[in-house]
């Protein structure tokens, strides 16, 4: 027992190490995983609410900026107000196909990363405003991400740069799916993997969210194809697809609610259990 | 005494607000970034309390992960910076480096710069390792390494001459 002691005691800085390392070790590991850990994350009190103070700063020196962006979207509004011929029908608030302004929370980005390979958003809203796990995040221009963690005020979202993200996707003009990743080189394109080689695919083609996931609702915009190659041996084709987004730069983001969604998993899961 | 403790508790937060609010946000070429805030590991005087140092190295690197959506990283990095330091102390200074008093912010001799240097490369060599996590990787990790190494080196000793100035 006394020589125990005397080891614990001798050894004690090396067996703080070992321990504090085993931990950090868990953690990162735990992070790499697709659900990570939900202690340290940037949605916690802590850096949530330091976050949230930089970007009061930095807002007020982008307002040029952000009301240019307003002023365009204004005039966009507007130009689709006037040009409405049909005046029975009210237009809807936001131009996203098959979502009910209801269903978007519209909330501000105020952390953003793009320099790794594992990019993550922090928003200023959190469950108090109903985001909840797996909902998709767009902005005017494109999508952005997948909500990962969330705690009262504040939220984290996989942003579509992170290498463990995978967004279904399709062509617009041949409902050709596949699934969006990103090889994690460059902030301004991700790639397009597994569309098959009957494709028929130019270059400046539109890619869209595709309807197969129950994330995004079907027909947002991604961005345009830019190069097109065969990865080695597989029938598929690799697109690399030119974002709309410039991802290192967001402002104002709309989260989308899917009120089919919990239906749809459950019924899925019905059909799993039988 | 006293007062060390006092200063080191300054240092470690002052050193994370900085890296916070202005180098988590500088991103040359979209991946160069520099870590300044491991100045804090660096400058623990030489003699004083080692578990002190493995703990609070290991907070400081979780406050870090907590701020980049990192995991466990930074902890893990800062932890073992933190337990090799008095090797890298043995091998910058020689073996008696306990019965001199280093002062690293003096002047800058070549046995101060190498210890900034390998303790530099140590850190952001496990940083990256662990971020990419991946074999395929290591042309950009060591890419990443070096030239984050050498930025944060220069703000390193910046910071040192800014902190102490001569005083003469």
């Amino acid at each position: 027992m006394q020589q125990i002691f005397n080891f614990i005691i001798r050894n004690s800085n090396r067996l703080l190490f070992l321990l504090l390392l085993g931990i950090s070790l868990a953690l990162t590991i735990q992070s790499h995983s697709y659900h990570r850990s939900k202690v340290i994350s940037s949605a916690n009190f802590l850096s949530g609410g330091v976050y949230e103070k930089i970007n009061h700063v930095n807002e007020y020196l982008n307002l040029r900026t952000e009301n240019d962006e307003l002023v365009l979207e204004n005039a966009r509004l507007k130009s689709l107000l006037f040009n409405k011929k049909d005046t029975t029908k009210i237009p809807l608030a936001d131009s996203i196909k098959g979502v009910k302004p209801a269903d978007i929370i519209v909330s501000k980005v105020i952390h953003n990363s793009y320099s790794t390979h594992e990019n993550y958003i922090t928003l200023n809203s959190g469950a108090k405003d109903g985001v909840k796990q797996d909902m998709g995040v767009i902005n005017s221009l494109g999508i952005i991400g997948v909500v990962d963690n969330t705690s009262k005020n504040y939220s984290t979202v996989v942003s579509i740069l992170n290498m463990k993200s995978q967004i279904n996707a399709k062509i617009k003009k041949s409902n050709h799916f596949g699934s969006l990743t990103w090889n994690g080189k460059s902030t301004g394109y991700v790639q397009l993997e597994d569309v098959p080689r009957l494709a028929s695919i130019r270059k400046g083609d539109t890619i869209v969210t595709g309807g197969q996931s129950v994330i995004f609702p079907e027909g947002i915009n991604i961005g345009t194809v830019d190069k097109i190659y065969i990865k080695d041996k597989t029938s598929f084709y690799v697109i690399n697809v030119k974002l709309f987004n410039d991802m290192t730069n967001l402002g104002h983001v709309y989260i989308i609610k899917s009120k089919d969604r919990e239906e749809l998993i459950n019924l899925e899961k019905k059909e799993k259990d039988e | 005494m006293n007062s060390a403790l006092l200063v080191n508790i300054f240092r470690f937060i002052m050193l994370l607000a900085i890296q916070v609010v202005i180098f988590n946000n500088m991103n040359f070429l979209g991946y160069i970034s520099p870590f300044p805030y491991i100045l804090y590991i660096i400058l623990y005087p030489v003699n004083s309390n080692k578990s002190g140092l493995i703990i609070s190295s290991f907070l400081l690197g979780l406050t870090m992960d907590m701020f980049c959506n990192s995991g466990g990283i930074h902890a893990t990095a800062c932890v073992i910076l933190a337990y090799y330091r008095p090797y890298i102390f043995k091998f910058s200074f020689g073996l008696s480096y306990e019965y001199q008093t280093i002062k690293l912010n003096e002047s800058l001799t070549p046995e101060r710069f190498s210890f900034i240097l390998v303790s530099v490369l140590l850190h952001h060599i496990i940083l990256f390792i662990l971020e990419a996590f991946q074999f395929k990787f290591i042309w950009d990790i060591l890419l990443r390494t070096l030239f984050s190494s050498i930025f944060t080196i220069i703000i390193s000793i910046i910071i040192i001459y800014l902190i102490k100035p001569n005083r003469r």
